[in-house]
């Protein structure tokens, strides 16, 4: 390095009050649970839903490059799995929804063992085959209610509370403990040596696995954790909905509103999906009653939005005023940005989060 | 006995028209390394126009659509490539599979406005009872086996195009090296333009067989997509006659698991996929030079 002068750097002073809005934000969200009303508390849950799905897959395409349209097979596994324990096992609704998410996961090993065999867009329709197969497997279960479904008793549902707080209550905190743990998770991973590893396989697999990284076991680990979250999200929306079947449970739709969420708000951004998720919500309250022309629209918006503003919402804005508040990425700082002494500068080019 | 050889023979017949499916998908792939995650509801689209038509010009054959569909498809092919997917293209896989796949999104719920959800089907008249007696009192329908010869004849054409002629030349220089192929004059853009139309051509027919052989409704082509993704895989990246074996495997496939149980047909197309995918990422026909 010439200059010796560059420090490189992650966090900025815009992330820094961003970190404490966000403390404010969180507080407000998880009060909530004791005043808001039933039907904001069970709207404010499926968002978080939403929100958690989103940045997974958002962590599977925009940075692990593993673009899935099978998600959906771990969110019905999951919500499967759910039914499964709570009806033919007898358990609690905690085992239960433990169960899910260890479902999807142990699941994603085996998938990713075949899948992963096919790259880009073969590997997204492979995913989708998945899906296909658990359907159809799911479909000829009779204990599970095959191909019409099967609906959880009432008593199960009402056995869901957690120090005297409303079903719905739980449920919206359990999603928004889902929703903020995938974002931190994805945080921390980014901000480690893996999720550098990550972006590197993202950004040119070659290049990534001539420097030593085990682009297989990355990638394995990306997707075994996303089908763990998957499947947690899966269970809770099902537990709110009571009743699941194989069409509804494994529908390509899930996966549809997944891309459509991060799409908009920008691949590749932390930041990117909640935005996304925000502009999803806002159009399903003004557009949900127009059937057929809803998806239509959502179709027509995702396209432009990726032919026009490849980098989504987010990314735009991010770009245009150089803004960033879960940073991620490694800046590098040169002396006229900070003025530093020699001494110090050349000690402390590394990292420093 | 006889059973199990008459639906084997179904299999194959069947598979003829999931490689009718599959050329499409194979021939766009393996010119620009594109995947059109749409190419199932572009299918039930010209299934749709076929329908379309019959009600508007009075004509009885559907057959006699495809005068008027493959010009149109291959125009639309022509135009969506060069309007929504070139600008897509580039070193980035995700925006052209993100595209077709809100294009699917959009061609799917489109059809379900425009023709209801209903199932539909193309009449085609005393051809699909016809058949034609084989030895051991086993019979073979005339209009599966004409799926059969079509698929054959379609899928020699494009080999005919891609390996005799000029355009063919063009288009392989382009699918080994997209940049040299540019320097040597060849209008890429253009070029690419001109195999979405190709592959848009086999979607007519492919929409017009299906739409006589069963009944299908708007929301049948994520599954239609998955069988010629099947077969394509199965058969092995870029070699048409291979994806057209593979169609036939998948077919055969199917036909064995219905035979066992009717709830089986697609489960075990499926899972010989996988199996394949194993035992043979490369494909059972993988192209020499790859």
């Amino acid at each position: 390095m010439s200059t010796a002068m560059t420090k490189v750097v992650q966090s900025s002073r815009t992330s820094r009050i961003a970190g404490l809005v966000a403390i404010v934000l969180i507080l407000a969200l998880l009060s909530a649970a004791g005043w808001a009303d039933r039907g904001t508390l069970s709207l404010l849950m499926e968002f978080f839903c939403y929100l958690a799905l989103a940045e997974m897959w958002n962590l599977l395409a925009g940075f692990a490059g593993i673009v899935s349209l099978g998600q959906q097979a771990f969110l019905g596994l999951g919500g499967y799995a759910l039914f499964f324990a709570a009806l033919r096992l007898g358990w609690n609704p905690l085992e239960a929804f433990l169960l899910a998410g260890v479902a999807g996961a142990i699941i994603a090993v085996p998938s990713a063992l075949v899948v992963f065999r096919l790259h880009g867009a073969y590997l997204a329709i492979g995913t989708w085959v998945l899906a296909e197969v658990l359907r159809l497997i799911f479909s000829e279960v009779p204990s599970l209610g095959a191909g019409s479904g099967i609906s959880l008793p009432v008593k199960f549902a009402k056995s869901v509370h957690l120090g005297g707080m409303h079903r719905d209550a739980v449920l919206y905190l359990a999603a928004l403990a889902l929703a903020l743990i995938t974002i931190l998770a994805s945080y921390l991973l980014l901000r480690s040596q893996r999720g550098l590893a990550l972006t590197a396989i993202r950004d040119n697999e070659l290049g990534a696995r001539s420097s030593g990284v085990r682009i297989f076991s990355v990638k394995l680990m990306v997707f075994a954790a996303t089908g763990l979250g998957t499947g947690f999200t899966g269970a809770l929306l099902y537990l709110a909905k009571l009743r699941i079947s194989p069409l509804a449970a494994f529908d390509v739709n899930w996966t549809s509103y997944m891309i459509f969420m991060v799409v908009i708000g920008g691949v590749g951004t932390l930041e990117g999906p909640i935005v996304g998720t925000l502009v999803y919500f806002i159009l399903r309250q003004y557009l949900a009653d127009l059937g057929s022309w809803y998806l239509i629209i959502l179709g027509v918006v995702a396209v432009t939005v990726m032919l026009r503003l490849p980098m989504g919402i987010w990314g735009t804005v991010a770009r245009k005023y150089d803004i960033s508040l879960f940073p991620t990425r490694r800046r590098v700082l040169f002396d006229q940005d900070k003025p530093t002494t020699p001494g110090v500068a050349a000690s402390s080019a590394e990292t420093t989060a | 006995m006889k059973a199990f050889l008459d639906s084997i023979l179904s299999g194959v017949l069947l598979g003829s028209l999931y490689g009718l499916f599959a050329s499409g998908l194979s021939l766009v792939f393996g010119v620009m390394r594109l995947v059109n995650v749409a190419h199932g509801d572009f299918i039930v689209l010209a299934a749709f126009l076929a329908l379309a038509f019959l009600h508007i010009t009075g004509i009885a054959s559907p057959f006699l659509m495809l005068v008027i569909l493959i010009p149109l498809m291959f125009v639309l092919g022509y135009l969506l490539q060069r309007g929504v997917l070139n600008p897509a293209l580039g070193p980035d896989i995700l925006r052209p599979v993100l595209i077709t796949f809100g294009l699917s999104v959009i061609v799917q719920n489109g059809l379900q406005q425009a023709f209801s959800a209903d199932s539909q089907k193309l009449q085609g008249g005393r051809i699909e009872t016809a058949s034609i007696p084989l030895p051991d009192g086993l019979a073979i329908g005339t209009f599966p086996l004409l799926t059969l010869v079509v698929a054959v004849a379609l899928i020699g054409l494009l080999q005919w195009i891609l390996y005799r002629t000029k355009l063919g030349r063009a288009l392989r220089a382009t699918s080994d090296d997209l940049s040299t192929a540019g320097l040597m004059g060849v209008n890429t853009p253009h070029l690419f333009g001109i195999a979405a139309g190709l592959a848009m051509v086999t979607v007519a027919v492919a929409g017009v067989f299906t739409g006589i052989r069963a009944s299908f409704d708007a929301s049948a082509g994520p599954a239609w997509l998955i069988f010629a993704f099947e077969a394509v895989i199965i058969g092995g990246l870029g070699s048409l006659w291979g994806t057209l074996a593979g169609g036939i495997i998948l077919g055969i496939a199917q036909a064995i698991g219905a035979y066992l149980s009717p709830a089986w047909q697609m489960l075990a197309g499926h899972v010989v996929f996988l199996i394949a995918l194993m035992f043979f990422p490369r494909g059972l026909f993988p192209r020499r030079s790859e």
